[in-house]
């Protein structure tokens, strides 16, 4: 038998862990359309009361930086240490900053 | 075993034993994706086992609790539908199972949910919520195998075909369902199987399935006539206990 895990396109799952916070990236799964993705990502990620909302996306289409240009995009940031917003005191109890 | 403990007793198995059915895909799905997808179906079927048999136990008041109805007791004492013990067989076969009890367990659910008896009602309610999913799962799977490939539309059929002359047992009433229904706890299975009928009928159409014929229905379960495949199926899960009594770990 083939095995449908090379066959089946794969999809990246993002969870959101509670009302107010964002989407966050958890892992990818293995499905052949999108709502088999989305059970296949309930079922893989959410075992755990992880979340309160999915959402999947074809990790085809995820278009990524090339490494190769990391020098150019990333770097030039580095030296900028005044985009930073360290320079305020925080309040105290004042938390999710 | 008087009525009530007795009907909370045939809940239990149901559970019971389908949780162990699919616990035997685990590490052996056809992805590990599915793999996951069918063990936490066996969770959820295990969980309510342990509800209602935990309850079967406590209304018998005779010692007995959830671990001791599970794992001693012989093959003709368990109570469960026919339908739930039957072999995996392929993946479809194991979906067509779980298509028509998951069903069938979202109607019944639905419905114990809102009972007088408050024990019944709060194992139900939670228990509504995952049969739902199951449902859900199970039904997606029959439109993508029924609507796939020639192989899969073929093995999904013959699934079905298997599973079929089990199903009219969920619906059969006794004086165990009357006794429960006059104590505020049970519920009209019979009612139930227009609707079943009708959200069994409206997937097939989504997966370009015809309904099986109607067959001779296979009965005896509730009563412990049980096919060949339980007594080893329990070889299984109750070697353990039958081994090394009371073992822990």
């Amino acid at each position: 038998m083939s095995d449908p895990s090379k066959e089946w396109p794969l999809w990246e799952v993002f969870i959101r862990g509670k009302g107010g916070l964002s989407h966050r990236h958890a892992g990818s799964v293995h499905a052949a359309d999108a709502k088999m993705a989305l059970e296949h990502a309930r079922d893989t990620y959410t075992r755990r009361m992880e979340g309160v909302s999915l959402w999947v996306l074809p990790s085809a289409q995820i278009v990524s930086s090339d490494p190769g240009d990391a020098a150019a995009l990333f770097e030039p940031a580095e030296d900028k240490v005044y985009r930073h917003p360290t320079f305020y005191k925080i309040p105290d109890g004042i938390t999710h900053i | 075993m008087d009525a009530l403990a007795t009907y909370a007793l045939r809940l239990g198995d149901d559970s019971l034993i389908l949780g162990q059915r699919l616990g035997e895909w685990c590490g052996h799905a056809p992805a590990l994706e599915v793999d996951l997808s069918l063990t936490n179906v066996a969770l959820d079927q295990v969980g309510q086992a342990t509800h209602f048999l935990g309850l079967a136990g406590a209304i018998e008041n005779a010692g007995r609790d959830a671990d001791a109805l599970a794992f001693r007791r012989d093959v003709m004492d368990f109570t469960n539908c026919l339908l739930v013990e039957q072999p995996n067989g392929d993946f479809a076969q194991t979906i067509a199972r779980q298509f028509l009890f998951s069903h069938y367990q979202a109607l019944l659910f639905e419905q114990m949910a809102r009972v007088k008896d408050e024990r019944f009602a709060a194992i139900a309610a939670k228990a509504l919520k995952e049969v739902s999913y199951h449902a859900t799962l199970a039904s997606d799977w029959v439109v993508r195998l029924g609507d796939g490939t020639e192989e899969s539309k073929a093995r999904m059929v013959a699934g079905l075909d298997w599973m079929w002359r089990f199903a009219d047992e969920l619906f059969v009433m006794d004086d165990v369902d009357a006794a429960a229904i006059a104590a505020g706890a049970g519920v009209d299975k019979s009612a139930l199987r227009a609707e079943w009928d009708a959200r069994i009928d409206a997937v097939l159409a989504d997966a370009t399935l015809a309904r099986p014929a109607s067959r001779r229905p296979v009965l005896g379960g509730r009563a412990g006539h049980h096919s060949e495949h339980l007594g080893h199926l329990l070889s299984d899960m109750q070697f353990l206990q039958r081994a090394y009594p009371d073992a822990t770990w």
